[in-house]
């Protein structure tokens, strides 16, 4: 049994795209909080901190959730991937590339403003891991579970589709 | 938006939550998933003092069959049900209801027991359970008992649970043979809370139709096996006996009339 108390921080301690990362929290400390400003990793966006918009979508132990109804003790031990983690680890030359899902978004101006980007790359990334060839219809229902003001989800789609083939090995590229 | 202090005790054991369940009572409340309580607390509608979290309890992870109910533990996510191979067969209502709980991210998540213990009237895995007259398994320090569906849930977030106790499972009853279970529902958009939801199940002695989303719990109710005009007048009574009231999402009288359609469509897809 584990009991932390309400008036002081506690030492919280898990992986953070492949990193061991420690940090302290009060027990209500949300996980966006804790990742925003407690670890600086502001890759992930807070939108509406009630699980509706999606903006702050993460992924725990290779699933998708929702940072801001995640108490970052109830990470203790979990292995959490942001959209920091996406991009593939640098090349020779320095350069971070990013990564097929990433590419494909811009590609397909699958954004504009970016906000809602974070959330649903990661959405995406542990989708298409569990299902490699999706239907349009699945990829609809996945990107429900955000909100996206600009783009009016098309491109996001067209992108995810394009994304899933070519890590397929399958793509016909544009 | 952010959740007012309180103390977090990570229980190992169904005994540490039990006790701690004993010790602050109402002050408590168990974490499970989060997907519905972790919103309360950001929102201020709830304010406890020590959440109880229950996800680490091994135990409490499992599905498992016994005679004929499937039992699912309440740690058991949502998505880990959904994805468990024979769903469909073992309790093809579920499996036909569970897309519609939340989305696909918040089902990575939430837990069964976790949505039954919230008691949305609105939400899906409720109304399964009083559709097919499953139950809920509460236990605490004092005792254990079990409750049927339609008495656990009490009113719009209400249910007959203690303070002291908490839901160690609940039991889905299994596909019974020639019988057709058939779901559907009707919202503003895929993920939202459904303005009705209706779930039918029929054999060869009648009809069970089960509504959410329209009186202040999930309400069952049987039919002889009616059809026609017969079938119209039965479900246009039960709509108007439902006690719809306009709301912000929709008006009282397209509830009634979505429980006439939807009810009907759920009926004749379980017959078939
Ligand atoms: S900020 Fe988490 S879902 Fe909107
Ligand atoms: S790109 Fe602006 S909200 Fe989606």
């Amino acid at each position: 049994m584990t009991l932390l108390n309400q008036k002081q921080k506690h030492r919280v301690s898990f992986t953070l795209n492949g990193v061991p990362v420690e940090i302290e929290v009060a027990p209500r400390t949300l996980l966006t909080d804790a990742l925003r400003h407690g670890l600086g990793a502001t890759g992930t966006h807070v939108g509406c901190e009630h699980g509706v918009c999606g903006a702050c979508t993460i992924q725990i132990n290779g699933a998708p959730a929702r940072a801001c109804l995640t108490l970052a003790v109830q990470v203790e031990g979990c292995v959490v991937r942001t959209v920091e983690g996406l991009a593939p680890a640098p090349d020779q030359d320095g350069q971070y590339r990013l990564s097929i899902l990433q590419a494909a978004f811009r590609r397909h101006h699958a954004l504009q403003c970016g906000f809602c980007t974070a959330g649903i790359l990661m959405s995406l990334d542990a989708f298409l891991r569990e299902t490699p060839l999706p239907s349009v219809e699945a990829i609809t229902e996945v990107i429900g579970g955000h909100l996206c003001r600009c783009t009016g989800y098309a491109p996001i789609i067209d992108a995810a589709m394009e994304a899933a083939a070519e890590l397929r090995g399958d793509a016909k590229h544009v | 938006m952010k959740p007012p202090p309180f103390d977090y005790l990570r229980a190992d054991s169904i005994d540490e939550a039990l006790a701690a369940l004993h010790q602050h009572g109402g002050d408590a409340r168990v974490l499970a998933g989060g997907q519905s309580l972790v919103p309360m607390l950001n929102m201020r509608l709830t304010r406890p003092s020590v959440l109880v979290d229950i996800m680490r309890v091994a135990s409490l992870g499992e599905i498992t069959t016994q005679r004929n109910e499937l039992i699912v533990g309440a740690a058991v996510r949502q998505a880990t049900l959904q994805q468990r191979p024979g769903l469909a067969n073992e309790v093809p209502l579920l499996a036909a209801a569970l897309p519609w709980v939340g989305h696909w991210q918040t089902r990575a998540r939430g837990t069964i027991c976790g949505s039954a213990a919230h008691a949305d009237p609105s939400a899906e895995i409720p109304l399964c359970l009083t559709a097919l007259g499953g139950t809920i398994r509460l236990r605490s320090r004092r005792k254990r008992r079990t409750v049927p569906a339609e008495t656990f849930f009490a009113g719009t977030m209400l249910i007959d649970k203690d303070d002291d106790e908490m839901i160690e499972a609940v039991t889905f009853p299994m596909r019974r043979p020639n019988t057709g279970y058939a779901f559907a529902e009707v919202g503003r958009r895929h993920g939202d809370f459904a303005m009705v939801a209706c779930a039918a199940m029929v054999d060869v002695a009648g009809i069970r139709l089960a509504v959410g989303g329209v009186a202040d719990r999930p309400t069952a109710r049987a039919f002889p096996l009616l059809e026609g005009s017969a079938l119209d007048d039965a479900l246009n009574e039960f709509a108007w006996a439902l006690e719809a009231r306009d709301d912000l999402h929709a008006t009282a009288r397209y509830r009634r009339d979505l429980v006439r359609q939807l009810g009907r469509q759920v009926i004749e897809a379980a017959r078939s």
